[in-house]
């Protein structure tokens, strides 16, 4: 199944992201282990509430970093993340 | 997926943290008691757990030792034992774990759970429950745990379901009832089961006591992983299964905890820090305990976690090998319970000398041929009258 990109999106259950100091990264965590994320892909996910879609964590980083073209990188990496199961439609 | 060896913890991150310095553990397993209803014939605690039934930490120097370990970094708690059920502050521990940050697992054989400490576990924040099962059939779910649990596991089950927890599902498979699996999986598909490891056993402890007996042979195991691929192709992801040959069967050796003192560490009931569950039978570590020393001196600066840490103490052949960075070199106590020196390469390896004794034990799995009957008398079950034997 491939990702609406005007759907809310939400974490998949059993599925945490949480900042971690020690880390000095957002980490996302899930029954059989963990995922240290970098950059970028912390400031992607930390926008899942629940309520928000693809294309609107599209349009707050661009409001956030203008004259940058994040559009095709956002997308692709919340299809990845959403083949992965870490989350899903809301 | 079929994969060799064991269910380490994935910590997809590792490789990068653990970079050239050493950074501070991601994995707590706390074996709050050694104490367990049951008596597994693979139990994989040691065999002289009985020795710490009188030494067991407190509920304070437990909340202590997650403290400081949680101050480093680590994120995963597993809650474990023995039946970690057997402490009645495990309601504690997991409200407080859950409120320093973990993310907290429970792994449990369900006997002693009742639906008022289900509901105290998930009003703390437990997050993830996996129940685990010795066999499908009642005889022989019995007859391997050496109790009467099975139909008890089966309500367990439908509480964890009552309470909203996926359906996590451990089963160790062994030479007596890999021929159940197709049973095993129909009872894990109608109790809607959402993850289902079929590990085998891994010989250590009171399964390498047994190991004759639990070495399933080649053909068993083709057999059971086409009924798993079966089961697979027919309910797709609504089921996730994992299938772990063992290792002795794999000419590479597992990563064991993804390294020495790199992402693990396992607090024993009696409070020794561990770089896995098996290594205090290594001699000569002198294993330190969170009742004296903090964490973090434990695992940046004791002699113990640092004895293996990296690859600097790597012996031949593993030393020249370019795989080192990807299996270090294997199990340090797999290499000391077959070659008597933990810091040989795991025998597991083609390339390694010692190769011929996991050959040799395979070659007998594939001869023996006993029955039910006849193998009953020879193993050794896991009871606290047999452990204080090995004190
Ligand atoms: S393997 Fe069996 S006997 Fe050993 S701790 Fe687990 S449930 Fe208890
Ligand atoms: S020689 Fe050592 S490092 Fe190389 S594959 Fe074998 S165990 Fe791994």
């Amino acid at each position: 199944m491939s990702l609406p990109h005007d759907k809310a999106l939400r974490f998949a259950k059993q599925y945490k992201l949480q900042w971690e100091s020690a880390q000095n990264a957002w980490v996302l965590l899930y029954p059989e282990g963990l995922v240290k994320l970098a950059g970028s892909a912390g400031e992607i996910l930390q926008r899942i509430d629940g309520s928000t879609s693809a294309l609107d964590i599209v349009s707050t980083l661009e409001a956030i970093y203008p004259g940058a073209d994040l559009k095709q990188d956002v997308i692709d990496f919340l299809e990845h993340a959403h083949d992965k199961g870490w989350i899903i439609s809301a | 997926m079929t994969k060799a060896g064991s269910s380490v913890p994935e910590a997809s991150a590792a490789s990068q943290i653990a970079g050239p310095h050493v950074a501070g553990p991601l994995w707590v397993n706390a074996e709050i008691t050694y104490k367990c209803p049951l008596h597994c014939v693979f139990c994989y605690n040691p065999l002289d757990y009985a020795s710490t039934f009188d030494k067991e930490l407190t509920t304070d120097q437990w909340l202590k030792a997650l403290r400081e370990a949680r101050e480093l970094g680590a994120v995963q708690l597993g809650l474990s034992g023995g039946e970690p059920l057997m402490r009645d502050d495990l309601e504690i521990i997991i409200a407080e774990a859950s409120n320093m940050g973990y993310y907290v697992n429970l792994l449990t054989s369900g006997v002693g759970l009742t639906e008022k400490r289900l509901a105290a576990f998930k009003a703390g924040g437990l997050d993830q429950i996996q129940l685990s099962f010795q066999d499908s059939t009642k005889k022989l779910n019995d007859f391997l745990s050496s109790t009467k649990t099975f139909d008890l596991k089966l309500n367990v089950a439908k509480l964890i379901k009552q309470y909203d927890y996926p359906m996590v599902l451990n089963i160790v498979l062994h030479r007596q009832n890999i021929d159940h699996i197709e049973q095993i999986l129909q009872m894990a598909e109608s109790m809607q089961a959402d993850h289902v490891e079929l590990a085998n056993s891994q010989y250590y402890a009171w399964a390498f006591k047994n190991r004759e007996y639990l070495m399933p042979s080649r053909d068993q195991l083709e057999r059971a992983e086409t009924v798993c691929n079966q089961f697979r192709e027919r309910l797709g992801n609504t089921m996730k299964l994992y299938f772990v040959v063992p290792d002795y069967y794999a000419d590479r050796p597992k990563a064991c905890m993804n390294g020495w003192g790199a992402v693990f560490l396992n607090i024993a009931p009696d409070g020794l820090a561990l770089p896995c569950h098996e290594a205090r039978m290594l001699p000569g570590l002198d294993f330190p305990n969170v009742r004296d020393h903090d964490v973090r001196s434990i695992w940046f600066d004791s002699h113990a976690f640092n004895a293996y840490r990296g690859n600097s103490w790597m012996p031949e052949p593993c030393r020249s090998c370019d795989e080192k960075e990807k299996d270090f070199g294997g199990c340090r106590c797999q290499a000391f319970m077959l070659t008597g020196d933990a810091a040989n390469t795991d025998p597991v390896c083609s390339k390694s000398p010692h190769h011929t004794l996991i050959t040799d034990q395979v070659a007998l799995a594939q001869r023996l041929n006993l029955r039910e009957d006849e193998v009953k008398p020879l193993i050794v079950f896991r009871d606290d009258r047999n452990s204080r034997l090995y004190t």
